[in-house]
């Protein structure tokens, strides 16, 4: 098998996946309560004004119909209208896109090159004060849920240091520095998630490589620590890291709904978490198959680094 | 900085400890030995008896709780001990070299052959410009004809013997002060065994590099060193020139390691095997006397309060034993006779038989065969040992016997005249009960949370049927066939010793009535002392209940001696089956010859080395399968036409174009 037909097949694959969260995603979306049209017109509507929108809106069709005409638009890059708006979905879905996946590259920059560091560190002086202290304060972190420690850093750098601003929005026109300054905050719980579960699995793969075989041999050639460490522990130790992080890096880009709410920033999280409130249907299900093609890719492409990476994985093909 | 008359290495003294749990745990202690220049120095002994230790300490790399509490190391002159940083590091650059027991791990995975190997030229301050022609020149050195392409390639593409010469190329490219082989080949096949051990001697002659050979394989000791140290319980007990060593041991240990050992012309029909009895000390810090006493025939009064001082017995050689002149008197620890309560078992009809069973991997456009037809059938009370190189199928006829892996639809596997399904899944509870199995490494086939008692009774409910006191009963029945203490019955595996927990797979595969017991190189993970206690007991209850083994091994000493009947694989094909003393003694095929003579690699026959490495399964080669490595091919025959397996004198089948008369004959040296 070439690396082409690999590609391709992953390919066919994540489609596949896509696929079955659509569906998994328009049945969830029946099973929401209440009446849609009941829902935009307000209780004291005319029971006939409800009925007349849910046909126009065409939910009174089979539910066969409905599916088919949702996801054949969705192929086409026809989103659909939003029952709140009354406007198309796609540029609103856009635009939230786009705004969370700022957030989450600022997260992401931040958190990926430090948690590497601090395990790799921790693992070089295994076992010291360094190693427990990294560790310790990973763990803790991660467990703390990111309401909790948002609002701990809203109350010391905004409303004490005055030193971040308030909200992650930055205002109108902002250049890209200031847009980045007013993101800095929304993404330390983010930060302080992923920080330790990063740190944890670089050092256990630090470990496991420094204790080798093939450490040993390079050690006993006479390469220095310094060679030793970037050209044979490395290369090897960080290797599952890559996978974990591309599973985080979903989770930036999905699970932002708490965080974007809490500093009142209009990404895809905030935004599907309003749909969801208001049974804006389309608007709901295309912002979570956005996420969902977003993580998709993001699992693909980390499968594709590792194996470039790690030359064991050949796709079964010799040269 | 070098004394070029200083001894290569000099340990003196040397007292090593591991801090476990707040404690010091002794592993080495007073070890003195010299190696001179030149010479190559063996150091053998079982696992635990701290020979890698020796090793690590050598190099400096003992693990971070290991610590050299006394002695001293001089490697040509230098104090390997005092050093420290950049002249540590130079020490290692120029002074040492290792070769390791797994060359599959010595190796980094992600990085070339080419630039593996280009770091040792590049810390040895060779210009990057010179650096591949140089890595070139030593791949071609250890015997590697198409380097170019090797250096291109990562370590997971190359086999095992193939990774091997790459280390050692790794390793004598800066001509070392010392060269440390630490069981170099024993992760190899036989076959290649023997070619890395030529390697490693033409080279070492050709460079008169000094050699530190540690090893558990008596026999690669004897040939390849000149002087040899044994090992026990991290103790020197006796030390002097391999051969005299070997053929007049001074010290009980040496006398009791050597008798363990399977030797041509033995069989179990003839002599049971001697064992050591009991196990290594636990702790150092207790031993008064002699660390060996409380294993040793010989020991009196004064062995369990004076440890013996290293008592000179001839010119150049030592022995730690009070009574050391008796050595070779040591009293036998088993009985030498074979259990005369013979079951006999009438014999009208083989207890299995394979008809032209093959298993074919892969799709039908690109069918990979790791069988291809092949018929054995076993007989009660007999054991049928089933050799060939990795690779040659050896398991898969195994796991094909077991209903493990399904053969091909064709293939008929009959029990005592029965015929058996394909599926172990599929198959009646008397008929699994009826084919058991015992593995290669117990530590894996046993269930780690499960008691000794739960995993050799869940058999008897689950396929006899036992319950209550009759279960009780059977259990201490079992555990007095099998000679283990019915005390371990609440321990789990890993409270037991690698020896204990083979016998508690053993007693699983025994527990219902077993007909006939797979046993897939059962003793390939233990030591000499504990194999020989084990085939002992294999014998044992095969000459009491006329059960039948499949006995698979790559050590054709073992084979030969536990077996009736030897069946050779060669890439799938069954390529001679025959009782044992014919196959081995000849006229056997060019194949079995060839695993013969890598097999007694240790008394360097020179000819009839296996060139090459086996072919893959997914293009074997045309004709005989065989032909691309036959040192006796007759000519175009062999390529275009497979011959047939033909039965030749009695019940002899070899598949071969050769006559008879033309094929080669192995003559046994009695040792």
């Amino acid at each position: 098998m070439g690396l082409y037909r690999a590609i391709f097949y992953r390919l066919v694959l994540a489609v596949v996946t896509l696929l079955l969260l659509s569906v998994i995603v328009f049945a969830g979306c029946q099973i929401l309560p209440g009446d849609v049209g009941r829902a935009i017109l307000g209780p004291f509507a005319d029971a006939r004004a409800v009925q007349a929108l849910n046909h126009q809106l065409g939910i009174d069709r089979p539910l066969l119909v409905q599916y088919w005409s949702w996801i054949s638009g969705m192929v086409r890059g026809n989103m659909g209208m939003s029952y709140t708006y009354r406007a198309p979905v796609a540029p609103f879905v856009i635009h939230a896109v786009l705004n969370s996946m700022k957030l989450a590259a600022i997260a992401f920059i931040l958190v990926v090159p430090l948690g590497i560091l601090g395990g790799v560190v921790a693992a070089l002086k295994a076992n010291s004060w360094i190693d427990r202290t990294i560790v310790i304060a990973g763990l803790s972190a991660t467990v703390v849920p990111e309401f909790v420690s948002g609002i701990v850093f809203i109350m010391v750098f905004s409303i004490w240091l005055h030193i971040l601003p308030l909200t992650g929005t930055a205002p109108r026109g902002a250049g890209p520095v200031t847009q980045i300054y007013y993101l800095l905050m929304p993404s330390i719980p983010l930060f302080m998630i992923l920080f330790g579960y990063i740190a944890r699995m670089a050092r256990a793969g630090m470990i496991e490589a420094l204790h080798s075989d093939y450490t040993r041999t390079a050690v006993l050639k006479g390469l220095s620590r310094r060679q030793v460490i970037w050209r044979h522990v490395m290369r090897n130790a960080l290797l599952p890291t890559i996978t974990v992080i591309a599973t985080q890096c979903g989770y930036l880009i999905g699970g932002l709904v708490v965080v974007e709410t809490l500093f009142n920033y209009h990404g895809i999280g905030s935004l599907i978490f309003s749909a969801a409130k208001a049974k804006d249907f389309p608007m709901l299900a295309a912002g979570i198959l956005v996420i969902g093609t977003v993580y998709v890719t993001v699992n693909l492409i980390a499968d594709l680094l590792y194996s470039a990476l790690n030359p064991r994985i050949s796709f079964g093909g010799s040269r | 900085m070098q004394d070029a008359t200083a001894a290569a290495l000099e340990v003196r003294d040397l007292d090593i400890a591991y801090r476990v749990r707040r404690r010091d745990r002794q592993v080495i202690r007073g070890l003195s030995f010299r190696i001179g220049q030149g010479e190559t120095f063996g150091l053998v002994g079982e696992s635990g008896c701290g020979k890698s230790t020796v090793a690590l300490a050598v190099t400096r790399y003992l693990p971070e709780n290991g610590r050299v509490r006394t002695g001293s190391i001089h490697i040509g002159g230098q104090d390997a001990l005092a050093m420290q940083g950049e002249a540590l590091r130079q020490f290692r650059t120029r002074s040492i070299s290792m070769v390791y027991q797994d060359p599959g791990r010595a190796l980094n995975p992600s990085i070339r052959i080419g630039a593996q190997l280009a770091e040792v030229f590049e810390v040895a301050g060779v210009p990057a410009s010179e650096r591949m022609d140089r890595v070139e020149a030593i791949l071609g050195r250890v015997r590697i004809v198409d380097a170019g392409r090797v250096m291109g390639r990562y370590p997971h593409e190359l086999s095992g013997g193939m990774l091997q010469r790459v280390v050692i190329a790794m390793a004598l490219a800066v001509d070392p002060t010392l060269l440390i082989l630490d069981e170099p080949t024993t992760a190899l096949d036989a076959t290649v065994e023997a070619e890395v051990l030529d390697l490693i001697e033409t080279l070492r002659a050709e460079m008169g590099s000094s050699v530190l050979f540690i090893g558990h394989n008596l026999a690669v000791i004897r040939r390849m060193c000149a002087r040899v140290g044994v090992l026990y319980a991290g103790t020197l007990v006796e030390e002097g020139p391999t051969r005299e060593i070997f053929s007049h041991p001074r010290h009980p240990y040496t006398v009791g390691l050597l008798r363990c050992l399977p030797r041509p012309g033995l069989s179990k029909h003839q002599t049971r095997l001697d064992t050591i009895p009991g196990f290594l000390p636990t702790s150092l810090a207790d031993v008064k006397g002699c660390v060996f006493a409380p294993r040793c025939g010989l020991a009196q009064d004064i062995c369990h309060t004076t440890e013996p001082p290293l008592i000179p017995v001839a010119e150049g050689r030592v022995s730690r034993c009070h009574f050391h002149e008796q050595a070779p008197n040591l009293p036998r620890t088993t009985p030498p006779a074979p259990p005369t309560n013979r079951k006999k078992i009438p014999a009208f009809r083989p207890v299995i038989r394979a008809d032209n069973i093959s298993k074919t991997f892969g799709s039908a456009a690109a069918p990979v065969y790791a069988l291809r037809d092949v018929s054995v059938e076993i007989w009660p009370g007999e054991t049928l040992g089933l050799v060939g190189e990795s690779g040659s199928g050896k398991t898969t006829l195994a796991k094909l016997l077991m209903g493990l892996t399904p053969p091909d639809e064709k293939g008929i596997i009959e029990l005592n005249g029965q015929k058996l399904a394909h599926r172990a899944t599929a198959r009646q509870p008397a008929e699994l009960e009826a084919l058991q199995i015992v593995f290669q490494n117990p530590d894996a086939a046993l269930n780690r949370s499960q008691t000794i008692r739960g995993i050799i009774s869940r058999p008897m409910k689950k396929l006899g049927g036992y319950r209550g006191a009759a279960l009780t009963e059977r259990l201490s029945g079992l555990m007095s066939h099998i000679r283990l203490a019915e005390r371990y019955l609440p321990m789990r595996p890993r409270q037991l010793s690698g020896g204990l927990k083979q016998r508690v797979a053993i007693a699983r595969a025994f527990a219902g009535d077993p007909r006939i017991v797979v046993c897939d190189e059962p003793t390939s993970a233990l030591d000499v002392s504990v194999q020989a206690a084990i085939l002992n007991l294999l014998a044992d209850l095969q000459a009491e209940q006329g059960v039948s083994y499949l006995f698979v091994s790559h050590d054709l000493r073992v084979v030969r001696y536990i077996s009736d009947r030897i069946a050779v694989l060669y890439l799938g094909r069954l390529m001679e089956i025959g009782p044992a003393e014919a196959v081995f003694n000849g006229p056997h095929h060019p194949y079995t010859e060839s695993l013969m003579a890598a097999s007694a690699a240790e008394e360097a026959s020179g000819q009839l080395r296996l060139k090459g490495e086996i072919p893959s399964a997914m293009r074997p080669p045309s004709g005989c399968v065989f032909h691309t490595r036959c040192p006796r091919k007759i000519g175009t025959i062999c390529e275009t036409t497979e011959p047939e397996l033909v039965q030749r004198e009695g019940d002899h089948g070899i598949r071969c174009h050769l006559d008879l008369d033309q094929m080669g004959r192995t003559v046994t040296v009695e040792a």
